[in-house]
Parts: C-alpha cells; structure tokens; sequence
C-alpha cells in the first residue's frame, strides 16, 4: 500500500511539472510578441517609445532566456504570486481570493449533489431493472448527458425565473451574507453544473449494480433470506460504488469546464466568468494563473480518487 | 478428398461471416432509442448537404422579416434582430456543426491514435513522456483548453477546429493505448514478431484493424462531444465570425431577446441536443453491437 501511495504521488509530480510546462508555453509558443500578451492592448505597445518599451520587457522579465522565464514565474507560483491583471490592475492572487471560494462553493456543491442523487437514482434504476423507475430514469439520464449546459441555464431562467417567478435569474449572493437569498440564486446554477454529472454518476451506477448484483455473492446472500435492502445496501453496494467513485471524481473537470458556460449564464463573478472576461480582454496572466488552478485542482482530485482506490479495492491494496 | 474439402471450408467461412453482420444488424436495429438517434443523423446530413435547397430565406441577409419577428407561416421559428430568418439559419447551422465535428475527430483521432500505439508498442522513455503527457492534458477540461487554445490563436472557425483536435488527443491516445497493451498479448502479434515483420508494420497491419471496432464507438460518440464543445465556444463568443450561423451563438443571440422571442435560444439549443443525442445514441448501438463487453467502458 505504501509503495502504491508513493508511486502515485511521484507520477502526480512528474504530471504537475508537465501542467506547468504546458500552461507557461501554450502562453508562450504562440504567434506574437509575449509583450503584447503581457501588456494586453497591441495599440498601447506601438505607441510606446522604444526606450520605454525595453523598460517594460526588462520589468516583466522578457529580456532573460526562455528557461529562466519559466523558473521564475513557477518560483512566482509556489510564493503565490501569479503576476498582476493589466485590466483590473490588481494582483492576480487576490483576484482568485475573491472568486474562487465563490466557484469552488458552487462546484462543491454541484459535485455532492452530482454524486448523491446520481448513485442513489442509478440504484433505484438498477434494482428496478425492466420496471418503472428504470424506464422512465434511463432516458432522462440521456437528456442529462446530451444537454447543453448554457441551453439547460436559459431554459430554466425562462420558466422558472421569468415565467413563474419562482426564484432570481442571475447574481450571486455570499451565504454568510444572506443565505435564503444565496441559496435561491444558487438552485439553478447548481442544478445546470451537475445534471451532467448526476446523470453520467447513475449511468455508471446501474450498469455498476446490475453486473453486481448477478455475482454469486449476491445470490448466497438472498438465500440466507436477507432483505432486499440489507442485499443492496450493504452487500452489493459496497462493490459496485468502485467504478462510480472514478467518474465522481473525474466530475470535477467537467463541473470546472462547465463552469465558464453557467457562471456566463447566470452572471456569477467567480473563475469562470473572470476566465471568459480576462480572454476578451486579452489580460493573459489571469487567464494563464485560472487554467493553472483549475488543471492542478484537477490533478489533486485524480490523485485522491487513486488513493481512494487502493483503500476500496483490496486487489490494489495487496497488488 | 481435397475438392470437397476446399469449397466447404470457403462456404462456412462466409457462412461465418454472414452470421456476425446478421448479429450486428439485429442488436443495432433493435433498439428503438438508437434507431431515433439514426434517423436524426440522416435527416441532420440531408439537411447540412442540400441547405440551399432547403432554407426558405439567404441565411445571412437582414431584413427579410420585420426585426425580431415572432413565428409565422412565412417564418417558422421567427427571426432574429436583425430580421434574418431563424429557420434559414438553423439549416445553415448545421454545416457549422458537422464540418467542425467530424475535422476535429479526423485530426484529434488522427494524432491520438498514432501517441496511443506508439506508446503502447514501446517501453521506457518514449512511453513514459506520451502518457504522462497525455495525464497531463487531462488535468485541463476540454472546455477551458479549447477556449484558451481558440482566444490565442485567434477568432475564427478554423482556430476551433485547431483547438478541438488538440484538446481531444488524450482521449483517443489512451484508449489506444490500452487496446494496444491487451492486443499486443496474442499469440499472432507473436507471431509476427516470429517472422521478422516490423514494429511498423505489425501496428498499422494488426493492432490498427483489432483496435478498430471500439475506435469506431469513441469516434461516434466524440463527434457528439466535440459538437457540444464547438456549441459552448460559439455561444461564449468564439468560433464562426459574423454573419456565418452557429447553433451555440444563436442560443447567446436569442437569450438577449428571451422575454420578447423565445424561440430563438430554444430553437438552436434544441437542434444541439439531439444531434449530441443521436451521435450518442448511434455509438452506444454501435457499441453494443460490436462488442457487448465494452459496455461501461465506453
């Protein structure tokens, strides 16, 4: 088990390098000068006297080798300086400090929501197999997969917010500010966030339960006259969560991903909504640092899922 | 002897043959959601191929109904703001759709596959740098990857391509990649190792065309993704410039307007969600069909 931890957390490293190269050369290999990406507005730059404009390539460490430029923005990273916005003019960590609590509370969320309500309906679907709640919750895991997320926000809004009026179209509100109010301006969004990984998560539970509950196992257990729920619940349950725990964790980048589209919809200033703005404002360090934490909180999730794996699955534990 | 023999042999090879295409046809036709998702694909290419022919107006001219017409015997699904026809765009939505779809799955696959082999067919370093490579690219959600890719390069349909083909990569490099592992275990690649063929020609002769049948499933499915993909970037406002028509776009157009005409975001973000439907529905047939064990895996 020891060995498994240690070898999964060294090739998490070596995969945290390769995120690092990716995310500082993508900014980099690109056509144009990396000033300009700095800088932002091509227009300011050109009106610029040349004396000027070395000033600014020697501030931002342009002037230096490319390998040098890399070690210092990671050195930057692990001090947790990511260079400051040339929109907002602000540093770009306190930037993040205010938006990513509001975008990992909703993704949080959506991610327990996605789990629970995904594993319990797959259950009841796989248990139920040929019966009704099969049949009506196996389609509608495939509108849960195939619907756009931005149609899904638009949808909702229109009936929900502007034809019943039953809860508030957009805005986010903190919950220790008023927490009625925060909690009904984040049904929707939440609701938009984790359909995809509610129905994916009961997909993979059904077919998870059904191959289960075929084992021998099973069968030795309702002869001993078990109830159906101590059969589910306790003995097939346990075995059939392993595949569905992956995808649960893989869900995250899904929710991440999902949550430049939803926050757009819904205009909530968290990370999603700063990455669309900060692309059109062509401010590239913000964009650089937010792809940064994304990809890494991503990596942490993988990680922990695979360690997860090695306490669920003895094969792996002894392996 | 020998004259009775050989035509029996030939006759239950085809017989065998015969029986397999019979058993594709029986498991694929057999459901009724994967014949729903077929019938949408073909009525979406009719549409895409004969647009012109169908669009009752020019997409891309303002003006042939009043500015946000409601629908109406003249104009089906209304119009937009600048009085351009919804039906009209709809249809021509659907090239945009297509075309991005199935050249990023050309040049994603393209690309995958080859990391996937190679990688599995070697050992050490040139293995160890393509998968976690391919690790590393999926700490980025296909979203944000192609949205940054797309902002970098560029506005413009041909820079979403780009960044979809790149994006999708690691999908198909670790499939393949497993394929190969477990497809490099038998007997015949032995075999061929045996008789002197090289790595070559032992990847693209016999791993390729045993890999094939669950590549052909990602593929399918991946065109869904990649659409949904291409749908979320144009409805951020990037991809097709104006005035070319995507469905992603039309859904931001119309959900300015949403009180007034709501029909101009339902309509294309219901296009969007069957034709992802269909792709995945004709994927999980095919899936099926060809190989029930992949079932869960895929």
């Amino acid at each position: 088990m020891t060995t498994y931890i240690i070898r999964r957390i060294f090739l998490a490293l070596i995969v945290l390098i390769i995120v690092t190269l990716i995310v500082f050369f993508l900014m980099r290999l690109l056509p144009g000068d990396p000033l300009m990406i700095f800088v932002g507005q091509q227009s300011s730059v050109q009106a610029m006297p040349p004396e000027q404009i070395e000033a600014l390539r020697h501030e931002f460490g342009l002037d230096k080798n490319i390998m040098s430029q890399y070690f210092s923005w990671v050195g930057g990273i692990v001090r947790g300086n990511f260079g400051s916005s040339i929109y907002y003019h602000e540093k770009v960590s306190k930037l993040l400090a205010q938006r990513l609590p509001i975008t990992a509370y909703i993704g949080f969320l959506s991610l327990v929501f996605g789990a629970l309500i995904g594993i319990i309906i797959g259950i009841w679907a796989g248990v139920k197999r040929g019966k009704w709640p099969d049949k009506v919750i196996t389609p509608l895991t495939y509108v849960g997969i195939t619907i756009p997320v931005f149609w899904l926000g638009i949808l909702m809004i229109y009936f929900f917010g502007l034809m019943l009026h039953w809860l508030p179209t957009n805005g986010y509100t903190s919950p220790f500010t008023d927490f009625w109010l925060s909690t009904r301006q984040l049904v929707m969004p939440v609701i938009c966030s984790s359909l995809f990984a509610i129905a994916a998560n009961a997909r993979q539970m059904r077919s998870s339960m059904l191959e289960t509950i075929g084992q021998d196992y099973i069968r030795t257990a309702w002869a001993k006259g078990l109830s159906e729920r101590v059969v589910v619940l306790k003995h097939a349950l346990k075995n059939s969560l392993i595949p569905v725990i992956t995808l649960v964790g893989m869900g995250i980048g899904g929710i991440l991903g999902g949550s430049v589209l939803v926050e757009t919809v819904f205009s909530i200033p968290g990370v999603g909504r700063l990455m669309v703005s900060s692309i059109f404002g062509q401010d590239y360090v913000v964009v650089q640092a937010i792809t940064f934490v994304i990809s890494v909180t991503i990596l942490l999730m993988n990680l922990l899922v695979d360690l997860s794996y090695g306490f669920l699955d003895p094969r792996i534990r002894y392996g | 002897m020998a004259d009775i023999q050989t035509p029996t042999m030939g006759f239950s090879e085809n017989k065998a043959r015969g029986s397999e295409w019979k058993r594709f046809r029986r498991v694929f036709f057999a459901r009724g959601a994967v014949m729903i998702g077929l019938i949408i694909l073909v009525l979406l290419f009719i549409v895409a191929i004969f647009a012109p022919f169908l669009a009752p107006y020019n997409p891309y001219i303002p003006g042939v109904a009043p500015s946000l017409a409601k629908p109406s015997s003249h104009h089906w699904l209304g119009a937009d703001l600048l009085g351009r026809d919804t039906l009209s765009r709809l249809i021509y939505g659907s090239r945009t759709a297509l075309m991005v779809g199935f050249i990023a799955v050309a040049i994603g696959s393209a690309i995958g596959i080859t990391l996937g082999i190679v990688a599995g067919f070697t050992r050490g370093f040139v293995n160890a740098i393509i998968m976690r490579a391919m690790d590393a690219m999926m700490c980025f959600p296909m979203l944000i990857l192609s949205l940054v890719i797309a902002a970098l390069l560029g506005n413009g349909i041909v820079n979403v391509i780009i960044a979809l083909s790149i994006s999708s990569i690691p999908i198909y490099a670790r499939v393949v990649y497993g394929l190969t592992l477990s497809i490099k275990e038998n007997d015949y690649i032995l075999a061929q190792k045996s008789l002197g063929s090289g790595s070559w020609r032992t990847m693209l002769a016999h791993i390729l065309p045993n890999a094939f049948p669950p590549l052909i499933v990602i593929v399918t499915m991946q065109l869904g993704g990649l659409i949904l993909a291409e749908a979320g970037l144009s409805f951020l406002g990037i991809g097709i410039k104006p005035p070319g028509a995507a469905w992603g776009a039309m859904v931001n157009e119309g959900y300015q307007y949403l009180l007034r005409s709501p029909v101009l975001s339902f309509a294309p973000g219901l296009a969007i969600m069957l034709v992802v439907f269909a792709f995945n529905m004709v994927g999980d047939g095919l899936r099926d069909a060809l190989d029930p064990k992949l079932r869960g895996l895929l």
